[in-house]
């Protein structure tokens, strides 16, 4: 088994805020390696530093055997960055961008064209190659953006919320642009907020809060153990709900969650639904509304840190690039 | 969908050279190129932003123009003869203003990401900083060559001989790359490129109006005279006039390239440090000039 990205006990503070609290990684080559939190959890400071733009103060990374720190320069030649902050430049064109890209990093003339072309062709860009990338939608600036980070054939990628602020169209063409990737062999490294987005994509995801990793497995394995499922029930009489959530509590072993008259628990699976219905017939309860739905990363979180995810950024701001 | 994928197996991440070696640093050769790259980007902007052309093309002719026939009998008895102390003076402010653009650029490239985008590329630490200066080189080259030939046709006469006028415009070269520093340390310091517009300008405007670049020192008053005597400006716009008219050309030509010595080991060391401190560090926002 080999790791193509290795963290140890990684620390970052930006004045008195501490981004990461020692973050351990090890993403397998090949693999596409999720890392999700909430806003400011400390998923991109995690991959500047792991791309070389930022310098920990503590632990270590290395990618593909390389110190990010002592060996910056061979990292830079084995890894490919696209998120909100490298971005590619708008008053150029997509074509220009990617030409430019090719020649900084030692392609001749022609190739830098020729690769150029192939990357725009391969991400449906040939039409608009010639126009300013500040005319392009969102969808087509991401995929412009990871067209420029593929110029230089990096063996390791970094996906910094790829989809964020996509619409729903955008984000599923982006999903399938990832998985294409995934089948030429290159390692990728995700960054997302949202649980089905990691699920869709990544074979090992870690969970990432407060500058610190608070879980890791495969999708199935963190599903399993938060309960990837919630379970939501109105009776139909308000007096009920605290029968309702006694019968919730008997089958899923935690203190579900009342919100006016809607009891809900995070379940691991979907086969606990009849029973409970038949349950709740036994003790006369009149149901109004019952589903079962994928849980949202805000109760993977609540059922993780027993808290929801905050919604204040803590870490460096993500709208300024300054950091 | 489906298209996206197919075709991107088949070619986009082919490793012909999967075994290539890794260089363990950028030579030197290399980072030269790099640099000439980048400054091909920035002229390339031009191309897009055609209003850019006027920045760099329209406004020093327009001020030649207004401090001509507008301020030149007044100042200097009849526009001609203004024309003669003005054109160097004109040609140092125009040089010195094109240093805020090479902030405001770099400041625009880490306010959009692209700055990250270079910085995560195997490319030399320098070449962003050098490839602007080498375009703004550049663009100081036509603005020059452009207010000799308007000059030329309004009545300026160069009093020397090319050589001098070459080495005229090597020594506002190498003074506006010294003060180019200064204004790199504004563009790491401010928030954004309009913060650096706005600080760049109220340095840059003051010195270069308290110079001789435009009027004789001695109209000034007693206080105004020290300082304008001791400005960097007056110097490097007293030894341009020395090497393309006519005056004393070797102690403001000493005494300008002291000053850029001087310029260079102030702020290269401080823009460094808050480039460093900026970026590398990631002190979450900009120290200062917010």
């Amino acid at each position: 088994m080999t790791y193509s990205i290795v963290a140890e006990g990684l620390l970052k503070r930006f004045g008195e805020t501490v981004a990461l609290d020692g973050i351990d990684l090890a993403v397998r080559t090949g693999s596409v390696f999720g890392l999700l939190g909430p806003n400011g959890a400390g998923k991109t400071t995690a991959v500047r530093i792991l791309a070389t733009l930022l310098r920990p103060d503590g632990g270590h990374a290395a990618v593909c055997g390389h110190d990010v720190v002592t060996h910056a320069h061979q990292v830079r030649q084995l890894s490919g960055l696209t998120g909100q902050y490298a971005s590619v430049d708008e008053t150029l064109t997509g074509m220009e961008n990617l030409i430019l890209i090719g020649r900084l990093t030692g392609q001749s003339r022609a190739e830098s064209r020729a690769r150029a072309r192939d990357l725009l062709a391969a991400f449906r860009l040939s039409d608009a190659g010639d126009r300013a990338a500040k005319t392009y939608s969102g969808g087509m600036r991401r995929r412009l953006d990871l067209a420029a980070s593929l110029v230089t054939r990096p063996r390791v990628l970094y996906l910094d919320e790829p989809t964020t602020g996509l619409d729903p169209l955008s984000r599923n063409e982006m999903w399938d642009v990832v998985r294409g990737l995934t089948a030429t062999g290159v390692t990728v490294l995700l960054t997302t907020q949202y649980l089905e987005e990691a699920d869709q994509l990544a074979s090992e995801i870690a969970v990432v809060d407060h500058g610190k990793v608070i879980a890791t497995g495969t999708p199935d394995e963190l599903k399993d153990r938060t309960g990837a499922l919630t379970l939501s029930i109105r009776p139909a009489d308000p007096a009920d709900v605290a029968a309702v959530a006694a019968v919730v509590a008997g089958f899923t072993h935690t203190e579900p969650e009342v919100i006016n008259t809607t009891v809900s628990a995070p379940v691991s699976d979907e086969r606990l639904m009849p029973a409970v219905v038949r349950r709740l017939d036994d003790e006369g309860v009149l149901v109004a509304e019952l589903t079962l739905r994928g849980s949202s990363l805000d109760e993977v979180f609540l059922s993780l840190t027993g808290r929801r995810p905050e919604e204040t950024s803590t870490e460096e701001p993500e709208g300024s690039v300054a950091a | 969908m489906t298209t996206v994928s197919t075709v991107m197996d088949s070619t986009v991440l082919d490793y012909p050279d999967a075994g290539r070696p890794l260089t363990s640093r950028v030579g030197p050769i290399e980072g030269l190129r790099q640099t000439f790259s980048l400054a091909w980007r920035t002229l390339v902007q031009i191309k897009h932003n055609p209003a850019e052309v006027i920045d760099f093309s329209v406004q020093p002719v327009m001020f030649l123009l207004l401090f001509t026939y507008v301020f030149g009998g007044a100042i200097g008895g009849s526009p001609k003869a203004y024309l003669m102390f003005a054109l160097p003076g004109i040609i140092v402010q125009n040089s010195l203003f094109t240093t805020l653009n090479t902030a405001t650029g770099l400041s625009t490239d880490l306010e959009k990401g692209f700055f990250d985008r270079l910085r995560s590329l195997p490319i030399a630490r320098f070449a962003p900083l050098s490839g602007r200066l080498l375009a703004d080189v550049a663009k100081q080259t036509w603005a020059v060559a452009l207010l000799l030939g308007i000059g030329y046709i309004l009545g300026f006469r160069v009093g020397t001989n090319p050589l001098a006028v070459l080495a005229a415009f090597a020594l506002v070269l190498v003074s506006t790359l010294a003060i180019a520093w200064a204004m790199v340390l504004v563009a790491m310091l401010a928030a954004n490129p309009e913060k650096v517009q706005i600080f760049g300008f109220v340095v840059l405007f003051p010195i270069t109006f308290t110079s001789d670049a435009f009027v004789r020192t001695a109209s000034m008053p007693g206080w105004l005279q020290a300082w304008s005597k001791a400005n960097p400006v007056s110097l490097i716009a007293d030894a341009v006039r020395g090497l393309m008219v006519s005056g004393p050309v070797g102690r403001p030509t000493v005494e300008a390239v002291a000053y850029a010595v001087a310029f260079t080991v102030v702020f290269a060391p401080l823009a460094v440090r808050a480039f460093k401190r900026r970026v590398l560090q990631g002190s979450a926002r900009p120290v200062c000039l917010q």
